[in-house]
């Protein structure tokens, strides 16, 4: 069967891997299974901030070792944004979990026996876990914010919490490595295999060649296979330097939990400007991220969280500040939205709370603040491209009943809510990342059979690519699907085309990808070997100072309307979500199917944040160990849901794409929580909105 | 070490191993039988579900010393059929997969929910599946894709 993409590309064809996972035959890593293959398990600290006084190991068997700090080649920092991060702890330790070294062998119960007869003497510092140690600050401003302040008729301030969120992606961090000849080779759960060469390379102190990364079916990644593996790789890296078989290092799932990175809980402080008229002139915030023990990715994650400080509104005058403190617990890291769940969440209450403190309609209100095309960003960019907000909010409101429901709801004696949010997302890299840092680079191959093969490092961690990108490169060249070729990256094939995040595949590789395709068929050569490749170039009227946060953050902005309804129990408080409408503008999608499945996942995952996943810790212990004290929705949690796509094509993007797997996450959480307040009718000031939290607010007037 | 002789898809199987070995381990790493995942090792997530004389069980929690004597399927096993097939294209249809790493286990909550209620409402579906945890798709289309097998496999269950 041959298939050609000659309709509509947004027209759903069926995805091109899910055969393979439906039967359960599709090589995730922990599956693979190599001769001779060790296991190794990681020595970790059990106390939030010491010094390492000794460490005694037990006597090891024949063929089991432990892989040190000291066997590291080169630097003992794993290699990303902010280099602070080492694969193993130096002289002290500060995280419950941090690792300390391996512990490596043929049979996996016995390292785990071995690796409990470690002991360790500590001397114990006093930890840190609150807001006092700041290490990352930015602040930005736009126009004048004080003389606003100074000028208002009057002044609101409020303070906005969010808690943890952990990924909890089904397959925990996994990788294998072996050698091949000088190459260490390491095949893993990931989202950036250059992210992972480029750290291995530096802890080996190794040449381009004798690191090679591949990626295997990832289970689920949502951002918390951004930055963590380079870590793990690294240790496995080193180990694999100790024997000559191969190694697996597979993640328990409570290792996982208690470990790995996590969204971060964060306080926002917003102060609004009203004049008399009641518009809002100006707008004042601190953004405030637990980073945990390390900064690893928390300043990137702080910088978009302030980006979206007005959210889809046009402020005039703006200061924004911001601080990374450093905890003793888990790193926080990358997760799916990075830094706009929290503001988006702060900045949608605190719009509605201006307008219930002054009196006003919140449609009415937050309608009059809307961003126009034209407008300037919170850095003072430009809104260049057309924007269609009023459209879906009225296909928004019409879809869902929005103000009968709401109407109806303040009569009844139940307590039934309905809330809406509106929101945007930056796409791609902020600011000059993409050329600066990324510098992404795509390839096609064509062989003598006329197969044309994708070559880039771009991960399918479910969100399809591995299905949008053959049927981009098939759409442009004309060709059927099957002639054209994506295997999982393998770093000794494909260019760096950057890492797989911040909503950037298919708009920037994606776009990459086609204008490659459009030269291959001009220069199209039956049955010849041809390779082209094209290299990001920014757009000319893009400018932007890092260094000030000045001018266009991001090339472009995907947009949503999310309504919730929500009917809470008035024995338990339990919130229940009965109704979920949404109106994306996405651009244009790539497989409105595939588009489906990234709006419904990002949703719910999105509602659990705002009213079901909590997360915490005790003295820097995270107490939610496993998939039994951490709840994530179940099918009988998630409601129906309608969801509408308007296409608004961004000129620069494959066939007018945008970024789409953030967008679907970032609304979703203020839409429960103004749909819980609406049918309590209580501020909600703090997520997750858990039935205790809902009870105190109840209680307490 | 014990033997445990038991039938496995189909087949009758002895396994000389520890009775209290996890069950997982013996279909994974003793037969190679790595459809069945491992996603938290503790019967929450699903993903390790098999087909226990005809009910889902979650493999991680069962001690291979229970399986004595009993029938076993797993993904492996269930794929030679027709109600696997038709349960395959509702999900591709549907758009049911994405990461695919809780998507066997589905499969299986799928057979093991049909063959007890070939009818199953919306409800049914939602509470037949709610053992076994996805992230990636927000469970829906998952819904969706049971719903549609049981249409386009009328008379299968
Ligand atoms: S691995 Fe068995 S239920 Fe999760
Ligand atoms: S498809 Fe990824 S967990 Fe279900």
């Amino acid at each position: 069967m041959t298939m050609r993409i000659k309709e509509d590309i947004s027209k759903a064809i069926d995805k091109v891997d899910s055969r393979e996972k439906i039967d359960g035959s599709a090589p995730f890593t922990a599956d693979i299974q190599l001769e001779g293959m060790l296991h190794a398990r990681t020595f970790r600290a059990s106390v939030p901030k010491a010094l390492i006084k000794d460490i005694r190991l037990p006597e090891l068997p024949e063929g089991y070792f432990a892989v040190t700090r000291e066997d590291i080649p080169g630097k003992n920092i794993v290699k990303m944004i902010y280099e602070d991060w080492p694969v193993f702890a130096e002289k002290e330790v500060n995280h419950i979990g941090e690792p300390i070294l391996l512990l490596v062998g043929p049979d996996k119960e016995k390292v785990q026996d071995l690796l409990e007869a470690i002991e360790i003497d500590y001397e114990e510092k006093k930890p840190v876990f609150d807001f006092t140690e700041s290490v990352v600050d930015f602040s930005f401003a736009k126009n004048d914010a004080d003389t606003a302040f100074r000028e208002a008729e009057k002044t609101i301030e409020k303070v906005y919490e969010t808690g943890y969120q952990e990924q909890a992606y089904i397959e925990p961090q996994a990788f294998v490595g072996y050698k091949e000849g000088d190459t260490t080779t390491l095949v893993g759960s990931i989202q950036c295999p250059y992210y992972v060469k480029n750290a291995v390379m530096e802890t080996l102190a190794a040449g381009e060649n004798e690191v090679r990364v591949i990626q295997a079916p990832v289970g689920g990644a949502f951002g918390g296979k951004e930055e963590f593996p380079s870590l793990t790789a690294c240790q496995l890296a080193v180990a694999l330097q100790k024997t000559d078989r191969p190694i697996k290092l597979v993640y328990d799932r409570e290792e996982d939990m208690e470990v790995t990175t996590k969204r971060h809980p964060a306080k926002v402080k917003m102060e609004a400007a009203i004049d008399k008229t009641g518009r809002i002139t100006g707008m004042r915030s601190h953004v405030a991220l637990d980073g945990g023990a390390y900064i690893g990715l928390s300043g990137v994650v702080l910088s978009r969280g302030m980006l979206a400080v007005t959210n889809a509104y046009t402020i005039e005058n703006v200061a924004v500040k911001g601080d990374v403190f450093r905890t003793n617990t888990v790193p926080n890291g990358a997760f799916r939205g990075f830094g706009a769940p929290q503001m988006i969440f702060s900045i949608e209450m605190f719009i509605h709370h201006i307008a219930q403190d002054l009196g006003l309609d919140t449609y009415d209100f937050r309608r009059r603040h809307l961003v126009k095309q034209g407008d300037r960003t919170a850095t003072a960019g430009l809104y260049r491209d057309p924007i269609i907000l009023p459209e879906m909010i009225e296909k928004a409101v019409e879809m869902s009943d929005y103000h009968e429901k709401k109407k109806a709801f303040a009569e009844s004696d139940e307590w039934k809510g309905i809330g809406m949010s509106f929101f945007f997302h930056g796409c791609g890299f902020t600011g000059s990342g993409e050329s600066d840092i990324i510098k992404a680079q795509v390839k096609l191959r064509k062989d003598e059979e006329d197969n044309v093969h994708i070559l880039v490092a771009a991960v399918d961690m479910g969100q399809g690519p591995k299905t949008t990108f053959r049927k981009l490169v098939a759409k442009v060249l004309d060709i059927p699907l099957e002639k054209v070729v994506f295997n999982y990256p393998d770093t000794r094939y494909v260019p760096d085309s950057g890492p797989t995040v911040a909503s950037r595949t298919m708009m920037v590789v994606g776009g990459l990808l086609a204008r490659a395709a459009k030269r291959l068929g001009e220069e199209w050569e039956e049955s010849s070997e041809q390779v082209v490749v094209e290299q990001y170039k920014q757009p000319e009227y893009i400018e932007w100072d890092e260094e000030k946060m000045q001018g266009d953050a991001y090339p472009a902005y995907s947009w949503g309307v999310n309504v919730v309804e929500v009917e809470i129990s008035k024995a338990t408080y339990e919130p229940t979500i009965k109704n979920v409408w949404s109106v994306y503008d996405l651009g244009k999608a790539i497989d409105e199917r595939i588009v489906l499945g990234q709006i419904e996942g990002g949703q719910v995952q999105g509602l659990a944040y705002g009213y079901q996943e909590v997360m915490g810790h005790n003295n820097g212990r995270i107490m939610q160990k496993n998939l039994t004290d951490y709840i994530i929705p179940t099918a009988v949690d998630v409601p129906k849901m309608k969801s509408l796509v308007m296409d608004n094509p961004y000129p620069l993007g494959p066939y007018g794409a945008k970024g789409v797997g953030e967008l679907t996450l970032v609304g979703a959480a203020p839409a429960v929580a103004l749909a819980i307040e609406d049918a309590i009718g209580r501020q909600i000031k703090k997520i997750p909105a858990t039935p205790e939290y809902i009870m105190e607010l109840i209680r307490n007037g | 070490m014990a033997e445990v002789t038991f039938t496995l898809n189909g087949e009758r199987t002895t396994v000389d191993a520890p009775l209290n070995m996890r069950f997982l381990d013996v279909l994974r790493v003793k037969k190679n039988l790595t459809g069945q995942k491992e996603g938290c090792g503790e019967g929450e997530c699903g993903a390790c579900a098999i087909l226990l004389d005809g009910h889902i069980v979650n493999s991680c929690l069962l001690p291979l010393g229970s399986v004595s004597g009993r029938d076993v399927v797993t993904i492996e096993g269930f794929k030679q059929t027709e109600r696997f097939r038709t349960i395959q294209e509702a999900f591709v249809h549907e758009g049911a997969v994405q990461c695919g790493i809780c998507t066997p286990g589905m499969v299986i909550a799928a057979e093991s929910l049909l063959r007890h209620n070939p009818r199953p409402t919306d409800e049914e579906i939602r509470i037949g599946l709610s053992g076994n945890l996805c992230r990636c798709t927000g469970y829906n289309m998952i819904v969706a894709a049971v719903k549609r097998a049981t249409k386009r496999g009328e008379g299968l269950w």
